[in-house]
């Protein structure tokens, strides 16, 4: 079995120097750091996502898939800046760009709105590509022009038939019965995101009101609902994504609960929402934005890597 | 036989797709930032040889496909079936024209080469990379020429045409590589 790193000696001294800058970024910005647990006794609730359960304490517990919920609960107290530079855990399939554990920056910001964080958020990555590479200036597109750009089609309005058919463009989906926001998750993915952000950090903000996570939703200028969300892709990557924070409990405990059902319906173990979270949503967080990004993939773009295992000491591998 | 989940589909795993018995060739995860991942696959039909590119939602499963690659030795054929025995055992398979395909061509008696079963029945017939056969047709030889780098067709017992050099006569053996289809170099005959 093979002991040594992954990243060269080179690479680790790359990353370093970018946690530095993050954490002067946010220093100057009076941005606080915070640390919250990465193991907590309720999960993430997400049907999509992938938690890893272990045993602490003679209780099921949750590594982490972000610290969204209790940065919230430090918000709804204290109602100041954070940020988080922390491993995240998820249980996804290993490969070039997926590894268990990764390295998460999440920040949170109030009173600012999604848009303006965009730009933060810009300027954060152009903060960290100085002396690695020179970033053209950020590209914003919505959901729904590049939809109708790569593939002629409208994704707030198309029927599911119309998103089916386009489907079978990209791929043989036999038996393969998707749903909606599936047929529209496999269209970004296959047909979309690879082309994303070639020539420099692109965003792609107001997503259909059914990807919603933990981000408002609104009617935008052509009055279609829509997910105040935004995600940042660069050469063909998710780097990171980020909301227009849902402040509201009721509909936080609505959507916890839709969760829970859909969870069941895929026969994956329905978590509770944490009660923590609505109390604290009860309580009052401030109107706020923040975004996730993963550390390790904007590293990985920045020198121009296409594997995780670049910059990450010890990656796990698909051989072990 | 046992069900192979999506994480667990590497190059070389052979499955049952729509009744069919299939190697996986490529596996690419895709997973959006936030909703569904699946699982991009592209398999061979090792019945038709077609490739495929078929989409799975991540976590769903297949069953295994009753497939092995065992070496078997060519005995011979009575112009329906070609006969195959394995040399452990002694047990005999019979393959038919479908299942020995092109390889036909490159078959010789006592030669050693790899049948694909599947539910026990050959399905392939891969044929060793090198094979020594005689050629039966080709233009006379022209003495001496080993430096003009000239080819001309030959056709050996088996039927199968390769170009070969021009000092090569008939009646010679040669050694080819059945992969590529071509001469590789003259046999000594001892």
């Amino acid at each position: 079995m093979r002991w040594q790193p992954s990243a060269t000696l080179e690479a680790l001294r790359a990353r370093a120097a970018m946690i530095q800058r993050i954490r002067t970024f946010f220093d100057v910005r009076n941005v606080l750091e915070v640390e919250v647990p990465c193991l907590d006794i309720f999960p993430n609730t997400d049907p999509n996502m992938a938690t890893i359960e272990v045993t602490c304490g003679g209780v099921t517990q949750y590594l982490q898939t972000s610290p969204e919920y209790a940065m919230k609960r430090l918000l709804a107290r204290d109602g100041v800046d954070i940020y988080s530079i922390a491993k995240a855990f998820r249980d996804d399939d290993l490969g070039p760009r997926h590894n268990p554990e990764f390295t998460m920056l999440e920040w949170y910001r109030v009173g600012m709105d999604w848009q303006a964080l965009m730009h933060e958020v810009a300027a954060l990555c152009h903060v960290c590509a100085e002396g690695l590479q020179s970033l053209s200036p950020p590209q914003f597109d919505s959901y729904g022009a590049l939809f109708e750009r790569h593939l002629g089609l409208d994704p707030h309005k198309a029927s599911l038939m119309a998103l089916r058919h386009a489907c079978d463009r990209f791929t043989d989906l036999g038996s393969l019965e998707l749903s909606r926001v599936e047929c529209l998750d496999l269209l970004f993915s296959y047909g979309i995101e690879p082309t994303l952000g070639a020539t420099g950090l692109q965003f792609v903000y107001d997503y259909p009101a059914c990807m919603s996570a933990l981000a408002v939703v609104e009617k935008n200028a052509s009055n279609i609902a829509v997910t105040r969300r935004f995600e940042l892709f660069f050469r063909g990557i998710e780097l990171a994504n980020g909301y227009q924070e849902l402040t509201d409990s009721e509909e936080q405990a609505r959507r916890f609960a839709s969760d829970e059902d859909q969870r069941r319906m895929l026969n994956k173990s329905a978590y509770r929402g944490d009660p923590r979270l609505i109390s604290a949503l009860q309580h009052g967080v401030p109107g706020c934005a923040g975004v996730a990004l993963g550390v390790d993939r904007l590293l990985m773009t920045l020198l121009n890597e296409n594997s995780l295992s670049a910059v990450q000491a010890f990656p796990q591998s698909r051989d072990q | 036989m046992a069900n192979y989940s999506t994480n667990e589909f590497k190059p070389g795993l052979k499955v049952l797709l729509d009744g069919e018995p299939c190697s996986i060739l490529e596996n690419e995860y895709v997973k959006p930032g936030k909703g569904q991942a699946f699982n991009r696959v592209r398999l061979r039909n090792l019945n038709t040889g077609r490739t495929w590119d078929r989409t799975f939602r991540s976590g769903e499963s297949l069953e295994g496909a009753d497939v092995m690659d065992i070496d078997m030795e060519y005995l011979y054929t009575d112009g329906e079936f070609y006969y195959f025995m394995e040399p452990a055992t002694f047990e005999q398979h019979q393959a038919d024209v479908k299942a020995v395909g092109d390889t036909v061509k490159w078959l010789k008696e006592q030669d050693v080469c790899v049948v694909t079963l599947f539910n026990g029945a050959p399905l392939s017939v891969t044929p060793p990379n090198f094979v020594e056969l005689e050629i039966v047709e080709t233009d006379p030889g022209v003495r001496g020429d080993t430096a003009t780098g000239g080819t001309k067709p030959a056709r050996l017992t088996t039927g199968a045409v390769v170009r070969v050099p021009l000092f090569i006569d008939q009646g010679e053996v040669i050694r080819c590589d059945t992969r590529s289809g071509e001469y590789v170099s003259r046999v000594k005959q001892s």
